[in-house]
């Protein structure tokens, strides 16, 4: 079970909220927010997303002095597993994340997420299921089921991330 | 500012438009707050050279956390109690969405009541890109 520690703060919380084009005070103006009913700044429903900043584990964010798949000059990196296979190279972890999608996911939400918060987050893996999709080949789907403690050890957020990884491009329209 | 039991009914229903002409630059703003640099979302050359499609798209989760705000302005700060959503179709630059909670249950538990809602956003061809539920602590 992986765990590692992550603290929020109030930049965070203001530039994740600019991200997802929420203008609500409540996540940057503290002024406001200290007379409503949560009585301070909260961050918004989706926020925990903003954990793979410091998930020690997470393949998509590029690491310093490490090769990256996206493109630099020309499109680098990973191959397309046949590509790969014809190269006599496995795929690789990074290879195989980019063939997953996000299909679906899930919160509960215990307690509002606070700046100042240093929260621990714990995932494991849940369900593994397999069905055959209509336009994107073989579907392999699979839970991580993350668990977001604050620093009273008191549960803040559980989130569910169901994945699902296609055999081919999904194509849609 | 928070919903009431007493006011509301099965099949009340809230919209919004939470995206407007979705921009690649949106995208990357996103994947700088998440922490999710994947290049399917960043990347064109990536996108439409390595990965075969016709260019980037949203994260899900970006659509999600534009959805989330159409309920917690309606529900209230600090109101979820639930919050789910299946990504039902990509999200491209462009793309305008609108979102809509509507009510499927007021249920009152210990004396605490909450409304569940069925949550739907659409893009500008009313093509569904998520389908979830949500569940929120009501006044009575």
């Amino acid at each position: 079970m992986a765990e590692y520690r992550f603290p929020v703060d109030a930049s965070q919380i203001m530039l994740f909220a600019r991200a997802v084009g929420d203008k609500n005070p409540i996540y940057h103006d503290a002024e406001y927010a200290k007379n409503t009913e949560v009585g301070g700044i909260i961050a918004p429903p989706t926020f925990v997303q903003a954990a793979a900043q410091y998930d020690p584990n997470f393949p998509l964010r590029p690491r310093i002095g490490e090769p990256w798949f996206g493109s630099g000059r020309e499109p680098t990196g990973v191959k397309p597993k046949e590509k790969a296979a014809a190269d006599g190279k496995k795929e690789g972890a990074i290879g195989q994340s980019a063939r997953v999608l996000h299909a679906e996911q899930k919160f509960l939400y215990h307690r509002p997420i606070r700046p100042g918060d240093v929260l621990t987050v714990t995932t494991k893996p849940g369900k593994r299921w397999e069905k055959e999709g209509k336009r994107g080949g073989s579907l392999k789907f699979s839970e991580a089921i993350s668990e977001f403690r604050n620093q009273d050890g008191e549960l803040v957020v559980t989130a569910i991330m169901v994945g699902v990884e296609t055999g081919q491009t999904v194509t849609q329209n | 500012m928070a919903l009431h039991a007493s006011q509301l009914n099965i099949g009340d229903t809230h919209s919004e438009v939470v995206a407007s002409n979705l921009t690649r630059t949106q995208i990357v703003q996103y994947a700088g707050a998440s922490g999710d640099y994947m290049p399917l979302h960043t990347d064109e050359v990536y996108a439409r050279e390595v990965a075969g499609y016709p260019t980037v798209f949203a994260h899900g989760m970006l659509s999600m956390g534009a959805t989330g705000m159409m309920l917690t302005n309606w529900v209230g700060d600090g109101r979820l109690t639930e919050y789910s959503a299946r990504f039902t179709r990509q999200v491209w630059p462009g793309d305008d969405l609108t979102a809509t909670a509507t009510v499927t249950a007021i249920d009152s538990i210990e004396g605490q009541h909450f409304v569940q809602l069925d949550v739907v956003t659409v893009n500008q061809h009313g093509q569904e890109v998520i389908n979830g539920k949500a569940t929120a602590r009501i006044d009575p």
